[in-house]
């Protein structure tokens, strides 16, 4: 069997590179992917604690996560396309509407 | 009898609270009248006080009536009290007498003056607070009523503030220096009242009798001196004086009631009070004695070259009161005590014929500009030279015995002293008999205003005849050898010394003979020009010059003291205030702005910074709770 | 080293170089399509950890719907290349990465001194959907309720968020 501590750096690296492509990257749709990539990793991280202690909380879990995570998808790209009518840009440095 | 002490205080407190606020729907007249006859009512109940207490045996003659417990501090306990003894009696009789007469004499006088309803409803409070001074049975109670006639002097010198003139500046200026120059003297008398109670535990006079043995000496020379110090400012003493020629700037009554009668008699009384401190130190009471006949002595020489008459009895005023405080400082408290008698009656009654005659002149009192009014002012030229005769010591008059018993204790105990006075005896008799002969005998000198002078109404008049009846005959209240003044007080100062007769022959005698040099030298200076006077006066020319400049004194303290303390407040109000205080506050708000400033910059909107900050404030918990948590 | 830990390796390889990928590509459609198959990967991996309604679900939600959305609104809006800023957006990726490193090996620090029993293959009765749907609808009865209302919520907050304004023309007419 694969020991669970794999299972838990492979979701911290994973979790890591959409950390640095949130920080990294200029078009919003990716940075849209790269969270979605960090919560995947969480999943990872959760199912696999869940195997380990045998409970099944942690994948009860996971099912919330997805919900959640569907639902922010669709309203985060929403806000996009609204901002889009405004703004014609998804450059990410040009959304900082909320500057003092 | 004696409970009812508090009509003493009610009768001049009910007469001010009428005036005050009564007083705008009520005639000039009415109002003069309602406040004279508090006063004289206030009188009245003095002299009643006067007989219960001669109906007492001589231990018994000390009362105190407690109103209330003003303060209670832990073992710090000051009643509202009154004690009545023969000294308190005796000041009351003093201030409420001769007080009436001036508020009487006022209801002629201030009779173009507008503002009369405040005139009278602060005669009416410093009577009050005079009252409060000399019946009083603990220092506190004291202080209340010196710092309330304080008040009284400031509000009555600037009475008339809005007007300046030449020889006063502004008037209100005048009040302002009387004021401040007073709380020097206060200064010290705080400091004295601390000392007394830390020392022995009690500020109440009649306790202290007892307690003050257990003072050490070196302790009760510093509290005297620093009471000496409160005299010097009420009674106006070097050096501390500068204030009372210019008070002159006040209407006449208030110079003849505050500042010849009642108000600055007040360090005096106090020294006389607290005569059971002063018997503990004879280095303090040394000190006293001298700085009373050099103040005695300095004032007479400026009060031989002043031309305004009412300066020249400002000035005598303040050599008469340096007697007073000489004989306070040598232990001879009853001899003090019948010259500030003497002198309320004598002087005040000299500034209310002053008075009668800048009331005659609309104002004027050059006496360079004035000349033979005894023709058409004949009362008050005759009551003004009874009170003449009196200040300079003409026998019989009731100034003669009391300025003689000062000089026969100075002759007993220290010579030095007992020359001083003999030359400012005689320099009194000059100046006294100067302003008679220049004022009132010889050729008019300025026609004009000859011609508009006249004699007052009988209201102003008759105060002046009660006066000048009591400084003929005031004498007997304590004749040598008889001494009946000094007896009434032994409840009060404890025995009297007893003056050995050659002594007090002598003393008799030289004083006879000053007064009537001093006469007989003024006459033929002023009057009948003689060459033997100026040659006599030649040695003294030179120091003509600086006596009319009042000694420099003032200058000297405008350069000493007021110009420096006017830069350094100059320099607190222009760089410190702005700079330092408005820019320490100011910079709070700006330290805050400026914060604020920076942080805001904070929110640049930009996603990635928020990202950044968010992915390293995460980091930065991760590794804390690996390495420490 | 047996069948399952090269299997991981091989799945686990894959699903990183994917992440990569959607990091790193110049194209945005080119991320979406390497996002779609790490989660493929994803889904690969909760079955070997005996979570095949997940797996199943993982597949459904995410693959067959959120990437498609994104893929869409890529379309719609977001394939233009974008210019470079200058200041301080320059250094930003730079300290991600530092900290991005330095993350990781904090948590590889702790997970590797975990002391962890080892697994039991039969955990979770196997994993088999039917467990899953026992447990949701039993004892978590109001998460699920909640979460249907979130997304009824999401929808219609969704719709009205990217409504046109009234009197604008749509971007689509452009294309």
């Amino acid at each position: 069997m694969v020991p669970t501590s794999y299972y838990l750096i492979l979701s911290a690296i994973i979790f890591t590179i959409g950390a640095v492509g949130v920080l990294g990257r200029r078009n919003a749709l990716i940075i849209i992917m790269c969270v979605e990539m960090m919560l995947n990793s969480v999943n990872l991280t959760l199912i696999a604690f869940a195997m380990q202690w045998n409970n099944l909380n942690g994948q009860v879990f996971v099912f919330m996560v997805m919900a959640v995570a569907a639902a922010e998808v669709a309203v985060g790209l929403a806000i996009l396309i609204a901002h889009f009518h405004l703004s014609k840009t998804t450059n990410i440095d040009d959304i900082n509407l909320m500057k003092w | 009898m004696f409970e009812s002490v508090w009509l003493l205080f009610a009768l001049p407190a009910f007469g001010a609270l009428i005036i005050l606020f009564a007083g705008q729907w009520m005639s000039q007249k009415v109002v003069g009248w309602v406040a004279s006859a508090a006063v004289a009512a206030a009188f009245l109940m003095s002299v009643l006080l006067f007989f219960s207490l001669t109906a007492l045996p001589a231990e018994e003659r000390s009362i105190t009536i407690t109103w209330w417990q003003w303060m209670t501090i832990g073992d710090f306990h000051v009643p509202a009290a009154v004690l009545i003894d023969p000294l308190s009696v005796t000041m009351a009789m003093v201030v409420t007498g001769v007080g009436a007469l001036i508020h009487i004499y006022s209801i002629g006088y201030m009779d173009h003056e507008p503002r009369y309803q405040r005139f009278f409803f602060y005669l009416n409070f410093f009577i009050l607070a005079m009252l409060t001074l000399v019946m009083s049975n603990n220092f506190l109670g004291m202080f209340v009523g010196w710092e309330g006639v304080g008040l009284a002097s400031f509000l009555l010198i600037g009475f008339w503030f809005d007007k300046k003139d030449e020889m006063y500046g502004w008037y209100a200026d005048c009040g302002k220096k009387a004021f401040i120059v007073n709380r020097i003297g206060d200064f010290g008398m705080i400091l004295a009242m601390i000392m007394v109670w830390s020392t022995l535990g009690t500020v109440v006079f009649t306790e202290l009798n007892e307690a003050a043995h257990h003072l050490a000496p070196a302790t009760a020379t510093i509290i005297c001196l620093l009471l000496l110090l409160g005299a010097t400012g009420k009674s106006a003493q070097i050096p501390l004086y500068v204030w009372l020629p210019d008070a002159m700037a006040g209407p006449t009554p208030v110079s003849a009631l505050i500042h010849a009668a009642t108000m600055v008699t007040a360090g005096v009384y106090m020294i006389i009070r607290t005569n059971m401190l002063w018997h503990l130190t004879t280095d303090a009471g040394l000190v006293t004695a001298w700085i009373g006949m050099l103040t005695a002595l300095l004032a007479a020489s400026i009060a031989i070259v002043q031309t305004d008459l009412k300066k020249i009895l400002a000035y005598s005023t303040v050599s008469q009161l340096g007697f007073m405080i000489a004989a306070a400082g040598l232990a001879a408290y009853g001899a003090a005590l019948f010259h500030l008698v003497t002198h309320a009656f004598f002087k005040a009654l000299l500034f209310l014929a002053a008075g009668s005659v800048m009331h005659a002149t609309h104002g004027i009192l050059d006496i360079n500009r004035l000349g033979g009014l005894r023709a058409k002012m004949p009362t008050t030229y005759r009551t003004f030279l009874i009170g003449a005769a009196a200040l300079a010591g003409i026998p019989l008059m009731s100034g003669f015995f009391s300025k003689d018993a000062i000089l026969v204790v100075e002759l007993e105990k220290n010579i030095a002293l007992y020359l001083v006075g003999a030359v400012t005896a005689l320099l009194t008799a000059i100046y006294s008999f100067r302003a008679v002969f220049v004022t009132f005998h010889g050729q008019p000198r300025d026609q004009h205003v000859y011609d508009h002078v006249h004699e007052s109404p009988g209201v102003m008049t008759i105060p002046l005849w009660i006066l000048a009846v009591l400084s003929v005959v005031a004498g007997v209240i304590n004749l040598p050898f008889v001494l009946t003044l000094d007896r009434w007080l032994e409840p009060v100062i404890g025995e009297h010394e007893k003056i050995p007769l050659v002594l007090e022959l002598l003393g008799i005698t030289i004083s006879i003979v000053i007064a009537v040099l001093g006469v007989l030298i003024a006459r033929s200076l002023y009057l009948t020009n003689e060459p033997w006077a100026r040659r006599l006066t030649q040695p003294f020319s030179s120091l003509r010059k600086p006596a009319e400049q009042k000694w420099y004194v003032d200058e000297a303290y405008t350069f000493i003291v007021v110009s420096p303390i006017k830069a350094a407040s100059g320099w607190f109000a222009r760089v410190f205030d702005p700079r330092v205080i408005d820019g320490a506050v100011n910079s709070v708000g700006g330290v805050l702005s400026d914060a604020g400033e920076a942080v805001r910059k904070l929110q640049n909107g930009a996603i990635p910074a928020y990202a950044l900050s968010i992915f390293l404030g995460v980091v930065v918990v991760m590794i804390y709770f690996i390495f420490a948590g | 080293m047996d069948f399952a830990m090269i299997f991981f390796i091989l799945v686990g390889a894959l699903s990183v170089a994917t992440a990569v990928g959607v990091v790193t590509s110049k194209v945005a459609v080119h991320s979406a399509l390497f996002l779609l198959v790490h989660f493929a990967t994803l889904a690969i991996l909760y079955v070997t950890l005996n979570a095949q309604f997940l797996a199943a679900t993982q597949i459904i939600v995410y693959a067959g719907g959120i990437v498609i959305l994104i893929l869409f609104v890529i379309m719609l809006i977001g394939s233009a290349p974008l210019e470079t800023r200058a200041g301080y957006r320059s250094w930003v990726p730079y300290a991600g990465l530092a900290l991005g490193v330095l993350m990781l090996a904090g948590m590889a620090m702790t997970i590797l001194q975990m002391p962890l029993t080892p697994l039991d293959p039969n955990a979770n009765q196997g994993g088999a959907p039917i467990i899953m749907g026992i447990e949701l609808y039993s004892q978590n009865i109001l998460l699920v309720q909640l979460a249907a209302v979130l997304l009824l919520v999401a929808l219609i907050g969704a719709l009205l968020l990217a409504r046109r304004p009234k009197n604008e023309e749509s971007p689509i007419s452009n294309l």
